[in-house]
């Protein structure tokens, strides 16, 4: 086949082509289902303020972006920190950033990963159908830009900011990790109401008629009142560790504006919730996607050796992971990790050896990788892909190690190498550390002392002795008692035994 | 695919969270703005230079763990260790710097830069010319086009077509123009009579078009009596006009340091102004035992020798502003340094002119004393200083007069802040 293009210039033509033929091969050879694309060029001062608002294309105004525009600006000029390629939107149609300095091959390589690889991901993985609404984020975010403008006009910067504040600080604790019951139906309700009517009916005897009747409440002995209380107290459904939801639900000094201001980051923070749980598929994914596509247009010659090397260079950087005893170790690469996880499917689907067979009998061999991994793709998150999919040779190849930090002690203990004993341990250990409700603390509001101070109680249930950074935990309890209103109280308890913990209660009056 | 072009569209689109991060640390900006301005040469001041300020203060509390406890992770590139092995954690507990950096609880400090404009809008934040009361049309002053009503003629860019179409629709309904409808009739009925044969309807129909014909080139679509313009009028813009007199004591017993001090208030002072106010006179008046009106760059740079006679230099400022700055007509602002050093014999002048002339005639008077470090001296030396008590006296409940000491280049920002801000002034 003809090349595509030659030499490193980009235009919008060859940028065209190359999207056809990237097209060509995405969604016919290897059968991936994406939103529509858009792609936007854009200057490096541009890719800067995307970085600011978090990826974004519109986002209400905070002190905390030009916080982290003016820290990414002063990495970015001093050298010490390169600007991404790419970014792309998770919405429909898929909005695929690209900076105008990236050379052709670049662009190409751009446009295999962000416009087709994530795209895929974000299509079809369940957590990402689950939790966002592709179709809907950019209405939602251009209201809520306007909502907080709003807001700032007729209630002024400062007061708004306290509020912006107070829900910054509880975005982690602002998602719903499950669905809720779905409300039933108008229909439902008659129908469970007919049900309960003839079961009355049926059981209906008139015996019972002839029993004086009693005020109930008013009969209440000293040890059954607080079980009535308790009933009102479920009637706001406690425990919740939703807090973002709690306080915009029930607390009792909230303004209507400002309840609507923690809804904007509550939906934002549940937006975003699916791509912190796929850091490693969605970054896998996109780069074995890339690597395939780059990979069959040199294979059929429409682009040449120098561009193939270029992409070459930029993916092998991409995807290098640094030993821990460097210097620059800063954690598994995800890109690594999930491009080497996906490799290997790929290879068990072609060539299993022994090995394979005995640890993933399900498709070892089955010769069909794309569809393998399109499954993959779909069903899984970073937690449960690693713990299914981790093989040992991906293991051996990372050389990796299972280490236990304990606290008080002066040293750490290897607890499992690439060993024959140590896979599944090391597995097991790597994808807790990719398991989001690991790493973030478990909090939720126990109880509400409705009938007394209205007293607000946080348990954080600590788990292997894993405390609350102090002083942070302590600022963040001040935003709580802002948006609650009324005083509130932090407890740790250990989560194995349900003890309260030495100095672990922190109480605002 | 849709390829967007975005590179042209507007930057800065994080330029209001960059306000909102400096209004959030605003009391950090200042006070890297004083020091910078402490360290700087008075040439430098205005110069295109980078404010670092180390921002703290702002971390983004969240409920995070923190490093205790027990947690198991997996690292790659082993190359030597089993299992059982044990390896000694880094002095300054390796873990939790790791920890650290994943949380971000690292980044809570950090350095931005300011822009020149966001550096003098910070320096000049909150001061004022006191008492800016008398406002005067100045003869060269600038006018302002502004909308008054319409005229019939004018040029072409400022017709006016939703009145000139208005007017042009009323004519045509009031002298009855036929629309093209009537005419399409008339023609289609001409047609119809002439494919009928019928001679008679076909010369009265032709006639009915004629007539029409007629009327609709007598009555033009838009007329010239129908055309309005926008008409503008050049309205006078009153501007409150100030004049700024610089004193300077440059006599021998001022040393470099204080005429250094002295220069750099004066230059905040010019800045000030000249970034502020629109219409604001400079005049610098420098004095020894004889005062004269030099121009700006003779009086920071030239030196000078001699006694110093104060009232001289007051007596200048009194004759320039009798015969250029008339009291009605102008904010009058009189600023002066000097190490404090007069002759006795002076003191009297100094009182009939300041109390006589200067103070009823000018909105706020200045003095601002300068000596060496180090301060202690002060002490000693604070009731000695001959001009001080003379102002000292002059001073009163209502009178437009502030005295302020400075011995170091550090304090100069301070008490030009105290002496313009806000507050003070009101």
């Amino acid at each position: 086949m003809p090349l595509l293009y030659q030499g490193s210039e980009w235009n919008f033509d060859k940028l065209k082509r190359v999207h056809d033929a990237v097209e060509e091969i995405a969604l016919g050879e290897m059968g991936l289902d994406t939103y529509p694309i858009q792609v936007e060029v854009i200057t490096a001062e541009q890719m800067l303020d995307a970085y600011a608002s978090i990826g974004l294309p519109i986002l209400y105004r905070h002190w905390s972006f030009g916080k982290r525009f003016a820290r990414d600006e002063t990495l970015y000029r001093k050298g010490y920190q390169g600007l991404a390629y790419e970014i792309v939107i998770n919405s429909d149609p898929c909005i695929c950033y690209v900076m105008e300095e990236n050379s052709m091959t670049m662009q190409a390589l751009v446009l295999a990963h962000a416009a087709y690889g994530h795209n895929h991901f974000f299509k079809n993985n369940h957590l990402f159908r689950q939790w966002t609404d592709a179709s809907g984020i950019l209405d939602y975010l251009a209201f809520a830009r306007d909502y907080v403008a709003n807001c700032e006009d007729r209630y002024g910067i400062d007061a708004v900011e306290r509020v912006l504040d107070a829900a910054h600080a509880l975005q982690t604790q602002g998602v719903n990790r499950y669905t809720r019951r779905q409300k039933r139906s108008l229909a439902e309700e008659l129908a469970r109401q007919k049900e309960r009517r003839d079961y009355a009916e049926s059981t209906w005897n008139p015996l019972w008629t002839t029993v004086p009747g009693i005020d109930v409440e008013s009969q209440l002995s000293a040890t059954e009142q607080p079980m009535l209380d308790e009933e009102r107290i479920r009637s706001i459904e406690l425990p919740e560790e939703n807090l973002l939801y709690f306080l915009e639900k029930t607390s009792p000094s909230l303004r209507g504006w400002e309840r609507e201001i923690l809804r904007i980051v509550r939906m934002l923070a549940q937006y975003f919730y699916p791509q912190r749980q796929t850091k490693v598929m969605n970054e896998g994914c996109a780069t074995f996607v890339h690597y395939k596509i780059m990979t069959r247009l040199h294979e059929t010659g429409q682009i040449d050796d120098g561009s193939y090397l270029e992409f070459l260079h930029s993916h092998t950087s991409v995807v290098h992971q640094i030993d821990f005893t460097d210097k620059r170790y800063g954690g598994i690469n995800p890109y690594a990790l999930g491009f080497s996880v996906m490799r290997d499917i790929e290879r068990i689907c072609r060539e299993p050896t022994d090995e394979d067979a005995r640890w993933f009998p399900d498709f070892a061999g089955n010769g069909d990788p794309m569809g393998t991994l399109r499954e993959v793709w779909a069903d899984y998150r970073d937690e449960s892909f690693l713990l299914q999919f981790l093989g040992p040779k991906v293991i051996r190849d990372f050389r990796m190690l299972r280490l236990r930090d304990a606290s008080g002690e002066p040293y750490f203990e290897v607890t499992a190498i690439h060993d024959e004993q140590g896979y599944r341990e090391v597995r097991a250990a790597l994808a807790e550390e990719f398991d989001s409700g690991r790493l973030d603390p478990e909090i939720q509001v126990v109880d509400v002392d409705l009938l007394g101070d209205r007293r607000l109680t946080l348990e954080h249930r600590v788990h292997e002795g894993q405390r609350l950074e102090r002083s942070s935990a302590g600022k963040t309890l001040h935003h709580i008692r802002t948006l609650w209103g009324y005083p509130v109280r932090l407890c740790e308890v250990d989560a194995a035994t349900g003890d309260a913990l030495p100095s672990g209660e922190t109480e605002l009056p | 695919m849709n390829i967007i072009d975005r590179r042209l569209n507007p930057k800065g689109k994080s330029l209001p969270n960059r306000q909102r991060l400096l209004r959030r640390v605003k009391a950090q900006v200042r006070e890297a703005v004083a020091q910078s301005i402490a360290g700087r040469r008075i040439a430098e001041v205005d110069a295109d230079k980078a404010v670092p300020v180390p921002v703290h203060g702002i971390a983004e509390p969240s409920f995070r763990k923190g490093s205790d406890g027990t947690r198991e992770f997996v690292l790659p590139g082993n190359q030597k260790f089993v299992k059982g092995d044990r390896i000694a954690k880094p002095p300054s507990g390796g873990g939790q710097g790791r920890e650290a950096a994943d949380s971000g609880s690292g980044e809570d400090e950090f350095t931005f830069t300011l822009s020149r404009k966001e550096f003098l809008d910070i320096f000049f934040d909150d001061l004022e010319l006191p008492d800016m009361v008398k406002r005067r049309l100045k003869e060269s002053t600038a006018t302002v086009p502004a909308r008054a009503g319409y005229t019939v003629s004018g040029a072409p860019q400022a017709l006016d077509v939703l009145r000139t179409m208005r007017n042009g629709l009323a004519r045509r309904l009031a002298l009855r123009r036929p629309r093209p409808d009537e005419l399409a009739e008339l023609e289609s009925l001409a047609a119809e009579a002439e494919a009928a044969g019928d001679r008679a309807t076909v010369a009265r129909v032709a006639e009915q078009i004629e007539a029409l014909r007629r009327r609709l080139r007598l009555i033009p679509w838009i007329d010239p009596v129908d055309v309005r313009f926008r008409r503008f009028e050049h309205r006078p813009v009153p501007i409150a006009q100030a004049v700024m007199f610089c004193l300077m004591d440059v006599s021998g017993s001022m040393n470099e340091h204080m005429k250094d001090l002295a220069k750099r208030f004066f230059m905040l002072l010019y800045l000030f102004l000249d970034r502020r106010y629109k219409a604001v006179d400079i005049v610098f008046i420098r004095h020894t035992h004889e005062a004269q009106e030099v121009d700006e760059e003779t009086f920071f740079r030239s030196r000078e020798t001699g006694g110093t006679v104060v009232s001289s230099a007051l007596q200048v400022a009194i004759d320039i502003i009798d015969e250029r700055y008339p009291v009605d007509a102008w904010n009058i602002y009189i600023a002066q340094a000097s190490d404090g050093d007069n002759l006795t014999s002076d003191r009297g002048r100094v009182i009939d002119a300041m109390s006589n002339r200067l103070l009823q005639a000018c909105q706020y008077f200045a003095y601002l004393e300068v000596d060496d470090p180090p301060a202690d001296v002060w002490e000693g030396r604070s009731s000695s200083s001959e001009l001080w008590r003379t102002y000292q006296e002059l001073q009163r409940p209502g009178t437009p007069l502030a005295l302020r000491r400075a011995t170091a280049a550090a304090q100069i920002f301070g008490v030009f802040h105290e002496l313009f801000s806000r507050d003070a002034v009101s």
